[in-house]
């Protein structure tokens, strides 16, 4: 089998499990990265703490590329001012876009994100535009020189699966760019599944974070991402709509 | 002047570098705001805080969506 890398932003990936590492105990991610085997883990940006609390950079294994997002940005300026701090941080000029107005469902705003993409793109940011998905922005968002699109499976933490597969399947045929399925995935078998259907990358959080034995679900996440792309890779076999077709041969020789 | 939303009652003439210090910050860990522009780690030990200014510092933490 020749070597399937994923490329996001000019960089070679070999993992396609995109870590997120909110909502759980710092110190249970070094295990969580090496379980996925992830080699990207998103970060927020907030008002630092003076107290000497445990910082989050001192728990991710060397070497793991760091996503930064734009959580709590309300607009493009917003998000434009986190993503400046998050590269101040010194942890190289990935990051996720992601604008929110509405604060029941935590649904993206796209036409702000196509703002941010744009402004981010223009000062030399690798942009990954979370989204909702929908063709018409993803494109926009294809001509803003996005590095790829991530749209929504359900809603930010909600462990509801894959609530917009129809609509992502559009996105995976038209949209050239990896689209990497984020937000709303609560099981492994949901994961494969946008992996067979053709996703470039899958992001999980609180699937993990909210999992019985977080290091354990992030090895059985990494299982289903890798089934699913080998699956994806080798073609799924044909669905038959009406009838069986047999396996073996039907050709009897007991009654010869 | 205004620190992470906290008014602070610091003599003019701190530089940001001090000011990090005295609040406990860990400067390799942060990225520094002086009024909504950034301040670029070169700059702490010469930028030169006023009364009314405000300064957002932050760092990383947990996060995958909002």
């Amino acid at each position: 089998m020749k070597q399937d890398v994923f490329m996001l932003g000019g960089q070679e990936f070999q993992s396609r499990f995109i870590l997120g590492s909110g909502k759980y105990n710092v110190e249970l991610i070094q295990a969580a990265v090496e379980n996925a085997g992830a080699q990207i883990i998103t970060l927020a940006v907030r008002r630092a703490n003076s107290m000497g609390e445990g910082n989050i950079m001192d728990f991710i294994p060397e070497g793991v590329t760091l996503l930064p997002n734009t959580s709590g940005a309300r607009n493009a300026e917003e998000a434009v001012r986190i993503a400046r701090l998050s590269r101040e941080l010194g942890c190289g000029n990935f990051v996720k876009i992601e604008i929110m107005r509405d604060s029941k469902y935590l649904l993206p705003d796209n036409q702000e994100t196509v703002k941010a993409a744009d402004l981010l793109t223009r000062e030399g940011f690798v942009v990954l535009p979370y989204m909702y998905p929908d063709l018409n922005t993803a494109r926009d968002l294809v001509n803003a020189g996005a590095a790829a699109v991530m749209p929504l499976a359900a809603p930010i933490g909600s462990n509801k699966g894959l609530a917009t597969r129809e609509f992502i399947k559009i996105l995976i045929d038209e949209i050239e760019l990896p689209v990497i399925v984020d937000a709303g995935i609560g099981r492994p078998s949901q994961a494969c599944e946008v992996m067979e259907m053709g996703a470039a990358a899958v992001m999980a959080n609180t699937a993990i974070a909210t999992a019985g034995n977080i290091p354990q679900m992030a090895s059985a996440f990494r299982k289903a991402i890798e089934a699913g792309r080998e699956a994806y890779l080798s073609g799924l076999g044909r669905v038959r709509e009406r009838g069986g077709e047999a396996s073996s041969p039907l050709t009897g020789f007991l009654r010869d | 002047m205004k620190i992470n939303g906290v008014q602070k009652e610091y003599s003019e003439g701190l530089t940001v570098s001090e000011m990090l210090i005295k609040e406990g910050f860990q400067k390799e860990r942060v990225a520094v705001e002086l009024n909504e522009e950034i301040v670029p780690k070169d700059d702490y030990e010469t930028i030169v805080l006023r009364v009314a200014d405000v300064v957002e510092v932050v760092s990383f933490m947990g996060g995958g969506s909002k």
